[in-house]
């Protein structure tokens, strides 16, 4: 239990130094640039084809219930809210999760075991400004970008879902898709997810610079930045959820 | 030998609670080559990082160019520490590019034109004997390959300082031998070095003194020679590489 909270404390005085030493210069922009395309580009394929297949599985399940009661025509609208609102986001950020925060915690452990990061010091470059920060600002950058990736893609799978059962026109799909929405829909849920860029970028960082124990190390930061940035990303979602409601209380109706 | 490049004064690290090192002191003139010799787990590798501020020392003070390092702001210390250039035990080099592009990122770092890295990089890599494998991975390198490129990496901001961290393990007499030859030829450079090592036999002919560190403190330092004649049976057996 001690250690537990010692590593939480850590985690956030980590934390507390990536948000100093990214205001501070030098800005390191050419290697952000190179972990956004690493971190946001690469996700790309994952991203979208889940999100399409999400959309159809979702339009499928949702048919059938809305049929029964008649609201067939809600269907574009109860996917593109679900997709907007939480769906997206939050299933963003878990494949995020899984795929960056292994890669990173895995990279920078196995950096750190063998030596690299010292090596990068003795450059006379700032390791951590190098390496943890460009990560965690790509990540920060990436994930809204992803997130509205997936929440298209889901509507695309939806609308094509729709096509083929019931013949719905595109047009007339993405008019009944946005006609009950406005931008408290999109705006809060979409940045939200800087937030979960912040949190996967830093615990698979934090996990990976502080790395220990050799070839057993790197596979412990890999292992635990999926598991404890996706836990912590689902937990800081029910107080993000919860926060949005309170600034923008219209969406609760 | 006038100027000091690099002195320790009574430097203590403990990892732990378990004292590495306990006040040890030595300086090492500019153009010097110290070879800095003892057993395992004495702290030698651990004395190299204190040097370059990897790590901070516990008591004691650290100069390079008579810039005390413990007292600098962060910015500093990258100032001092380009002016050193390390060799790592396993190289260390950066696996996700290429030899070359190893090279390449601290003079990159530096704001060299590209004309000016390209010519540096092929100097370097050619002084080390590795100018054909500039493209290859360093998982493609042999571990004596892998020396020389790491050698050559800490050489390219011609830094006037090297540390050299255990420059013959893992690789037979041939090719350490090979290794220390790179080395003489920087100490022909008039550069200061530190090469830390168990092979006493292989540093000796470039080594113009050696410090000898057991149970994380300085027996003594001395040319070699003077040392191989010292009363202290462990002395002299790490001098001379063999048993008492």
């Amino acid at each position: 239990m001690t250690k537990a909270l010692e590593t939480i404390g850590d985690c956030a005085l980590f934390g507390y130094r990536i948000l100093r030493e990214a205001a501070r210069p030098p800005y390191e922009l050419r290697e952000l640039a190179r972990q956004i395309v690493e971190i946001g580009s690469r996700s790309v394929p994952l991203i979208v084809s889940c999100g399409l297949a999400l959309g159809i599985v979702m339009s499928v399940h949702t048919r059938e219930s809305m049929v029964r009661f008649g609201a067939a025509s809600m269907i574009p609208a109860v996917l593109t809210i679900a997709f907007f609102r939480e769906l997206g986001p939050l299933v963003t950020g878990l494949l995020v999760a899984g795929r960056v925060g292994a890669g990173i915690g895995a990279e920078l452990a196995g950096m750190r075991v063998t030596e690299q990061i010292d090596a990068l010091e003795t450059m006379a470059v700032d390791s951590f400004k190098y390496l943890v920060v460009t990560r965690v600002a790509a990540c920060m950058i990436a994930l809204p970008i992803l997130t509205l990736m997936m929440d298209f893609s889901g509507l695309a799978g939806g609308m094509a879902a729709e096509m083929v059962v019931s013949n719905t026109s595109p047009r007339l799909y993405i008019y009944r898709s946005f006609g009950s929405m406005d931008w408290s829909d999109y705006l809060p849920t979409t940045f939200k997810t800087i937030v979960f860029g912040l949190v996967i970028g830093m615990i698979s960082c934090f996990l990976g610079y502080n790395a220990k124990n050799g070839a057993a190390g790197v596979g412990k930061a890999s292992t635990r930045s999926v598991v404890m940035s996706s836990l912590t990303l689902i937990l800081i979602n029910i107080l993000l959820v919860k926060l949005t409601l309170f600034f923008f209380p219209g969406r609760a109706s | 030998m006038s100027n000091v490049a690099i002195q320790l004064k009574d430097v203590s690290k403990a990892f732990n609670g378990k004292k590495v090192l306990e006040k040890i002191s030595f300086d090492v003139h500019a153009g010097e080559v110290l070879g800095l010799l003892g057993r395992s787990g004495t702290g030698k590798s651990v004395t190299l990082k204190l040097i370059v501020g990897l790590i901070g020392s516990d008591e004691g003070e650290i100069f390079i160019d008579e810039e005390n390092i413990q007292q600098l702001e962060r910015q500093e210390l990258m100032r001092v520490r380009a002016k050193i250039g390390f060799l790592f035990q396993n190289a260390a080099l950066f696996d996700s590019i290429s030899l070359g592009k190893n090279l390449e990122f601290p003079l990159r770092r530096a704001g060299k034109s590209k004309s000016e890295i390209a010519e540096i990089v092929r100097t370097r890599l050619e002084e080390v004997g590795l100018e054909q494998d500039a493209n290859k991975m360093p998982a493609d390198l042999s571990g004596g390959m892998r020396k020389r490129a790491g050698l050559a990496r800490a050489l390219v901001l011609d830094p006037p300082i090297i540390l050299v961290d255990e420059p013959s393990s893992g690789l037979d007499r041939i090719t350490a031998g090979e290794i220390y030859e790179l080395l003489g030829k920087l100490k022909q450079q008039k550069k200061t070095l530190i090469v830390v090592t168990h092979d006493a036999m292989g540093v000796r002919p470039i080594a113009d003194r050696m410090c000898l560190i057991d149970q994380g403190k300085v027996l003594v330092c001395g040319p070699p020679e003077e040392l191989e004649k010292d009363s202290n049976d462990l002395v002299r057996s790490l001098v001379t590489g063999g048993c008492t």
